[in-house]
Order: C-alpha cells, then structure tokens, then sequence
C-alpha cells in the first residue's frame, strides 16, 4: 500500500508451547504514531523485536520504507530507529561518546554527525551533561539517552518500546514533549506501552494488544465507541447490593447493571447528570452509598470491555 | 569489516579508560619479569648469566673419557656453556645442582664403555637445577643425543663383529669407537647450539610473563561481547545497518589489537628497562603473531561455550594461568618429564618459548618453523570451534 512506512502481516512467534506473538498485522502510514497498548506479556517486545529483525519469526512479513526486513538485513534497517525497553548504552563512555559511536556506525558522515548528535543532546535535554560518563546519569537521563541514540540518524520509522517506564513524571513528560515534536516533524513512531494515557495522547491510531493478538484497532473515538460512549460507574455500598438492582436497571440511562459483595457497577449514558437520581433510587432500595467513582470512556475501559481485565495488575 | 572496525574502536577507548590495558597489557607482566628476573636472575651478577656444568664419570672407561673431555669439552668452546666441573662422586655433584652452582650435571654410569662396545643399552644420567629449565634442557639434549649416537655405533659394531665371525678385542674396540665419535661430535654440538641456546634469565621471564599475560589480556576483547548482550547494546548493534558477523568481527579484531599493542610495549619496555635481548625482530614479530591469534582463538572459544560474561571471564583466567604453567612460564615442565612434559607441548606458550630460544641461539625465520606450526594448530583447532559456536551468540 503507497504512503505506509510500515507494513506487518500476520506476524506469528513461539517460545516452546507459549504463543507469544499470534498473527499480528497493522501498518504505519507516513508521519503517522502508532500505539501498541498492552498489559505486561502482551507481545509488545517480541512484536517490536521481528519488526526490527532482531528476532526470527515463525510467521508473517514485514516491509519498512518499501523494503523487506528479515535477520539478515543490512541497509534496510538504517530506516528505522530502535530504542530497547531496557536502556541500553555504554555506561563508561559519556553521552557524546555514545551518540557518536552510534553516528559512525549508521554511517552518518563527521560533517553531518558532529551537528545531529549535538541536535539530539538539545533534544534529549542532555546539552549540559554531554561530557559526563553516562554511568553518572540519573535513570531518567539514562532514558532519554537511550531514546537519542534510536533517533540519531534521522530514522523514516522510530519504534520506541515502553520508553518511560520507571522515570518520574517530570523525565516523562520531556519524553512525551519530544516524540510529539518529532512526530510533528514527520517522523512515523510506533509506541509501545501499558500507560493508557500515553498512547491517548501521543498515537492518531492504536492497537490494543493482549496475548499475542491485536484485539482492536482504531482512533481512539473509534476505539471508545466501541464501548458505546458510556461512562462506567462504580458505587460502593455497606449493604446487601441485591435490593438496588431492580430498581437502578429501570432507570432510562442505564444499560447495564452488575452486582458484586459490597459494590454496583453500572454503564450509564451521561452519568455526571443521572447520578443524582440513580444514588436517590439506591437509597429507597435501602441500599446506602458510601463512594461513587465515574470512569469516562477511555482506553482503558476499552481494554477492560475487550479482555475482562485491567491494563495494569 | 567497516561495522568491525568501528565496534573495535570503541571498544579499545573503553579498554584504555578503564585502564584494564595498561595494568594487565604492560604493568602486571612487566612488573613480574622485573621481580622475577630479580629474584630468581643473576641480573645483579652482571651482565649475563653464567652455565656451568658438572661430570661425574663413575665409568673410567674409554667412553666416560670421551664424553667429558671430547664432548663436554666442544661443548664449552663452542661457547655453550662457561665452564664444566668434573667430580668424583654422584652425591657431591648432586649437591652442588641442588644448590644452584651448577644448572646441570652428566653422570656416566659405570660401565658405559663395556655396554657400547657389547651394543647394549646404556644411558647418561642428568641431574637438573630446578631453577634452570634452559640449562636443563640442553643438557638432557647433548646426552641423549651423544648416547643415542653411541649406541648406533655400538650395534653397528657388533653388526660387523657378527658377520665376520669374531669379536675384535677390548682396545680395538675402545679405538674404533672413539674414532668414530671424534669425527662426528663437533658437528652433533653445532646443532646443539644453534637449537637450544638457553634465554638469559631477564629475557625468559619477560617473554614468559609476556606470553602469560597476552592469553590474559586478549580475553577483554571477546569478552565484550558476552557483555554486550548481557547490558542489552548487543540488540542495538544488531539493529544497526551491518551484518551480524560484524559484531564478531569487531570484538576478534579488538582482542588482536590489544595483544599486539601489550606484546610490542612489553617487548620495548624489557629490552630498555630490564636488558632483555629478544632476538631478531622479524622473527620476534612473527612469533608475537602466533600467539596472539593462539590466544585469540582459545579465548573467543571459551567465549563462545560459556554462558555468562563472569562464568567466561573466570574461565579465560584459569586456563591463562593453567597453560602458562604447563608451558613453563614458571618453572620448568620440560624437565619434570613424562605426563607434564607431553601437556606442555600442547602450549602455546612452551611453542612461543622454544621459538625464541630458538631465536636467541641464532636461528632466522627458518629456525623458528618447528615451533611456529604447533602454535597456530593451536589457534586453527581453537578458533575454529569457536568460530562455529560464536555464530550463535550473535544469532536471531
Ligand atoms: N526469549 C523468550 N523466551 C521465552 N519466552 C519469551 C521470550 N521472550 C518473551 N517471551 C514470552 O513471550 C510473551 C510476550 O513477551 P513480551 O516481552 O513480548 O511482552 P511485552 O508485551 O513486551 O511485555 P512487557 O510490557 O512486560 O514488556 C511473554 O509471555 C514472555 O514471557
Ligand atoms: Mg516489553
């Protein structure tokens, strides 16, 4: 298909009897951040690690920038950019040392090089440290290095895999700053992670991955439509729930009751304006509310509506 | 190869910043052949050490007489040895080897004469100062070599003795057989020389210390690896535009480039600081060589079958230190004999010592043949299998 910068079919990987990865296609069009969204042994690496053609695939294909990519490319891979989720740089050499070593071996010529990689040091926010060994850095510029070489060389294609796990909200949002910049530059990413806020705001389209399969896939309105736009509440109660449920599943803007020990969950169309009425009609029940939590739809309730289960355990 | 180079590169800046180089490259065995030709060297004596061997003849015979006087004696004016000391019993000379005085003794056994000239076998015994490896050995080699001429010549006598019917008498026979010898034994002592020249004490310990500590140091390039995919830029390598091979490439070309960096400073560095004389360089360079590809391939094997860069690392450790020993980087193996003797000549480094022995003694280039082959054998056997099995480490 003209204009995608990635094309994965039916991508297919096994560890034994474990099915890690089981028939994933998506694509990337050009400029476009695309999210994988899953919970831990989603596949996400293994997906990212046969796109990069680090790992052999039991299955399917993969084309970037019009060009097959296999374990044994060579210059078909100077295309994308690759940051590993776990940091992967050379602690004893400094930030500089790094991102140059990197440049040669991308074949950036010195006159190129020497301006990128100091580009890239503003871009990280690694100007001023440059020269430190990066052995020195705290983790959230460990990161941050970690995502400057991936980006280097100007890659068509930039995979980021779970690139802010475990940096303070402050690194984390430099991160996010920064791939939306070059996302805006033109630059197509594909993103992974477990954070639901993460791919709302940075991907145009995500996938919604768990045990091996791509689940869903869409923007996210498309995504949140799929749970009907209904916002899911969650009312906690001292009392026996049953009495309550009856009554709260006549109300005209609910669609769907669930009882459990101590608790009510309901999908309701408009909750901020029935929830007045719906705590009134709890209440005749005989059932008395102690809190009530409003979950809007988003991505995470897409997930939980997909897979019966949290994003995060 | 340009991907190799670059990874190369990078790895040596990593290797001098951390300065395992020059501590384990220059400053361990330079600073052990110092101490060691200190210690067990007669440096302080002067200017080259001295090698005097004792004889004992307990044989009185034609033979004995021959040997000491005739042999010994082309022996020390060949300039072989300094100086041989004759004495009366097997006790005093013994003493005096276990004290250092001498590096050797001969003892001719009685009856010598008697078992030459009946063709039977016989053997001169040679008592070794443990201290002197080099001396040892040359003297084992001029006995073996004069009693295995000796006897050939005695079964050639007997040989003729049969055919023609009749034993020839006692002084016929000492005659014959001393003749014979005197012909031959100025050449056998020339082959003597130019083989095992033994290496002046500062120069043994350097070259050894030296040979020890390449099989040490070259294990920081390949090892590189094993990290490398233990802190994870192994997947970032490979996902550069290159070929896998590459990454192995570049980590056999860094352990090369660092063996023959550390050879040639503790080459120049002895020969300034500790009068070590190396020989002739060409066959100095070549030698070098060899072992630092046998090094290179024995430690990208151990490499490649280890599971984790530790468990690699100390391997590579025990089996520098383990083959240094048995090739005699220590103390001499060629000398204990049987089993220990077999294993050193399955060393890199008793190879690498002979070759420059070799070399001291005078030999080119040609001269060095014989204990080049056994090296790089080592390194074919070695750094194929680990050729085979590194594909996998580097494999999607
Ligand atoms: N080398 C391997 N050998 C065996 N099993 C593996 C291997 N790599 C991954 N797996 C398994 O494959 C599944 C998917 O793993 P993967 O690393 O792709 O998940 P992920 O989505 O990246 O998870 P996380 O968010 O924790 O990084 C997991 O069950 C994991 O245990
Ligand atoms: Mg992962």
């Amino acid at each position: 298909m003209a204009g995608n910068i990635l094309e994965a079919r039916g991508l297919r990987k096994t560890f034994g009897d474990l099915v890690a990865v089981d028939g994933v296609d998506f694509h990337i069009a050009e400029g476009e951040t695309y999210g994988l969204l899953g919970p831990n042994g989603a596949g996400k690496t293994t997906t990212i690690s046969m796109v990069m053609g680090l790992l052999e695939r039991d299955g399917g294909d993969v084309v970037v920038d019009g060009k097959p990519i296999s374990t044994s490319s060579t210059s078909a891979k100077a295309a994308i950019g690759y940051v590993p989720q776990d940091i992967a740089i050379y602690p004893d050499l400094t930030a500089r040392e790094n991102l140059d070593f990197f440049g040669r071996l991308y074949g950036m010529p010195s006159s190129t090089r020497k301006q990128r990689v100091d580009e890239v040091l503003e871009i990280i926010g690694l100007a001023d440290r440059a020269g430190d060994r990066s052995e020195e850095y705290s983790g959230g510029m460990k990161r941050r290095l970690n995502i400057g070489i991936g980006l280097l060389h100007g890659p068509r294609l930039l995979m980021l895999d779970e690139p802010t796990v475990g940096v303070d909200p402050q690194s984390r949002n430099a991160i996010l700053e920064s791939v939306e910049r070059l996302s805006r530059e033109g630059m197509a990413v594909l993103y992974t992670t477990h954070y639901m806020e993460e791919a709302e705001r940075l991907c145009d389209r995500v996938g919604i991955i768990d045990q091996g399969q791509i689940k869903a896939e869409g923007t996210r309105g498309e995504l949140v439509a799929m749970v009907g736009g209904r916002d899911r509440v969650h009312l906690a109660t001292t009392d026996r729930t049953e009495p309550a449920v009856g009554p709260l599943q006549q109300h005209p803007s609910v669609d769907e009751v669930t009882a459990a020990d101590g608790s009510l969950e309901l999908l309701v169309r408009g909750a901020a304006e029935a929830l007045p009425r719906l705590l009134e009609t709890a209440a005749s029940a005989g059932v008395s509310v102690t809190s009530v939590d409003v979950v809007e739809p988003n991505l995470e309730a897409v997930f939980l509506h997909l897979t019966g289960k949290a994003l995060r355990d | 190869m340009r991907a190799a180079v670059l990874i190369a590169l990078k790895d040596l800046r990593q290797r001098v910043r951390d300065k395992s180089f020059f501590l384990w490259g220059i400053v361990a065995p330079v600073g052990l052949a110092a101490i060691f030709s200190l210690l067990l060297g007669s440096v302080a004596d002067g200017d080259s050490i001295s090698t005097t061997f004792g004889a004992v003849d307990l044989d009185g015979g034609e033979q004995g007489r021959v040997f000491v006087e005739e042999v010994l004696g082309a022996v020390e004016d060949a300039g072989v040895v300094d100086g041989i000391e004759v004495y009366g019993s097997r006790d005093a000379a013994e003493a005096e080897v276990s004290t250092g005085a001498l590096d050797a003794a001969f003892v001719i056994p009685e009856g010598f004469t008697a078992a030459v000239a009946s063709g039977g076998e016989t053997a001169i015994e040679v008592i070794g100062y443990i201290d002197s490896p080099i001396g040892t050995e040359v003297a084992r080699s001029i006995a073996t070599r004069y009693v295995g001429e000796v006897n050939g010549v005695g079964a050639a006598i007997g040989t003729v003795a049969a055919l023609e019917g009749a034993m020839p008498s006692q002084a016929d026979l000492d005659e014959m057989v001393s003749g014979i010898l005197q012909i031959s034994s100025p050449l056998r002592v020339g082959t003597i020389e130019a083989a095992d020249k033994e290496l002046e004490s500062s120069t043994f310990y350097s070259a050894a210390m030296a040979v020890m500590f390449l099989f040490l140091i070259v294990q920081f390039g390949v090892l590189g690896l094993l990290e490398e995919r233990e802190n994870g830029t192994l997947n970032r390598l490979l996902a550069a535009p290159m070929r896998r091979f590459s990454v192995v490439l570049g980590k056999a070309l860094t352990s090369f480039t660092i063996g023959v960096l550390s050879m040639t400073a503790v080459i120049v560095i002895t020969t300034f600081a500790l009068g070590a004389d190396w020989g002739d360089p060409i066959g100095v360079a070549v030698l070098v060589l060899a072992g630092v590809i046998a090094a290179l391939g024995l430690m990208m094997m151990v490499a490649a079958f280890a599971r984790t860069a530790e468990q690699a690392a100390n391997l590579q450790a025990i089996f520098g230190f383990l083959l240094a020993m048995l090739g005699g980087a220590f103390f001499p193996v060629a000398a204990a004999g049987g089993l220990v003797e077999t294993l050193s000549k399955i060393t890199p480094h008793a190879w690498f010592l002979r070759g420059l022995g070799d070399l001291a003694g005078g030999a080119g280039l040609s001269g060095i043949v014989g204990a080049l082959w056994p090296i790089l054998l080592f390194a074919a056997v070695t750094g194929g299998l680990a050729a085979i099995r590194l594909r996998k480490v580097v494999a999607p």
